[in-house]
């Protein structure tokens, strides 16, 4: 399987590769899996940061289902957690990649919500961008989008 | 393996009467499949009317913005039918939500369902 994963810059250690299917009754696996993730790699202290992180991780994958699929189906969700070396900016990281087979959009059309309005569609992408330190959505070689997301641990 | 969080579970915990107000008792993650089913728990309440609704989040674990968009969604049914909608005991982690999506200042919060009812 291509991950399509970019390793700019990292050296890739501690790697958990989790395969859902698009439907929401696993979607506590995956939080599960994320929270246990965090505790190996360090990242247990803050635990408000820490649910910050599987809060990004819930809307992530809850916008695949939606959007990338259409709602609920037994299509594939592919998630990888890394702990990796940020070697250029000397730090430690989760990073945590989420690859679909659903529909391909251009990935500058991918804006979060206004937050102006009073309305709570959208937020999962602006929830995403607030709580982790990078952002990066990109589309697949062969169908579907890649999301890329690191959280810096120190 | 146990990590302190309860999965999936029904996300009701029970509803009361308490003087003109109903209370819904939640607990748990609410999460894209729970907020189907607090939504559906949310409608068939407002199908009397009640005038205040408070909802006890005191033993909420997470919510995600489809939980969210489910309470946004019940606020609006109220402020159109003249209820009132009162959250009660959001911890950090719940509030960090609303704080993120900048929708705090337009739910009425409150720390305990005493201050909520009185």
């Amino acid at each position: 399987m291509n991950t399509d994963i970019k390793e700019q810059q990292s050296s890739t250690n501690t790697q958990i590769l989790l395969h859902i299917c698009a439907n929401p009754e696993y979607l506590c696996v995956a939080r599960m899996a994320v929270r246990q993730v965090m505790q190996v790699v360090g990242l247990e202290e803050d635990k408000d940061k820490n649910e910050s992180v599987t809060l990004a991780v819930e809307e992530a994958l809850t916008n695949v289902i939606r959007h990338s699929y259409g709602g609920p189906c037994d299509k594939p969700i592919i998630m990888k957690l890394s702990k990796i070396d940020r070697c250029d900016k000397n730090k430690l990281a989760l990073e945590i990649v989420i690859r679909d087979f659903g529909k391909q959009v251009e990935p500058e059309s991918i804006k979060g919500a206004d937050l102006d309005e009073v309305k709570p569609g959208g937020l999962g992408v602006h929830i995403i961008r607030s709580v982790m330190d990078e952002v990066e959505f990109s589309r697949a070689d062969d169908c579907g989008m890649q999301l890329r997301m690191v959280k810096y641990i120190t | 393996m146990t990590d302190g969080h309860s999965y999936p579970q029904d996300i009701i915990k029970g509803v009361r009467h308490e003087g003109r107000a109903v209370v819904l008792e939640l607990a748990g993650e609410i999460d894209m499949r729970c907020s189907i089913e607090l939504r559906s728990k949310l409608m068939e309440l407002f199908q009397d009317k009640p005038p205040v609704l408070v909802v006890n989040m005191t033993q909420v674990e997470f919510m995600d913005s489809s939980g969210l968009a489910t309470l946004v969604g019940a606020l609006k049914w109220c402020r159109r039918n003249g209820s009132q909608l009162k959250l009660v005991g959001l911890v950090q982690r719940v509030r960090n939500i609303f704080e993120i999506s900048k929708l705090e200042s337009i739910f009425q919060i409150y720390d305990s369902e005493a201050e909520a009812l009185s």
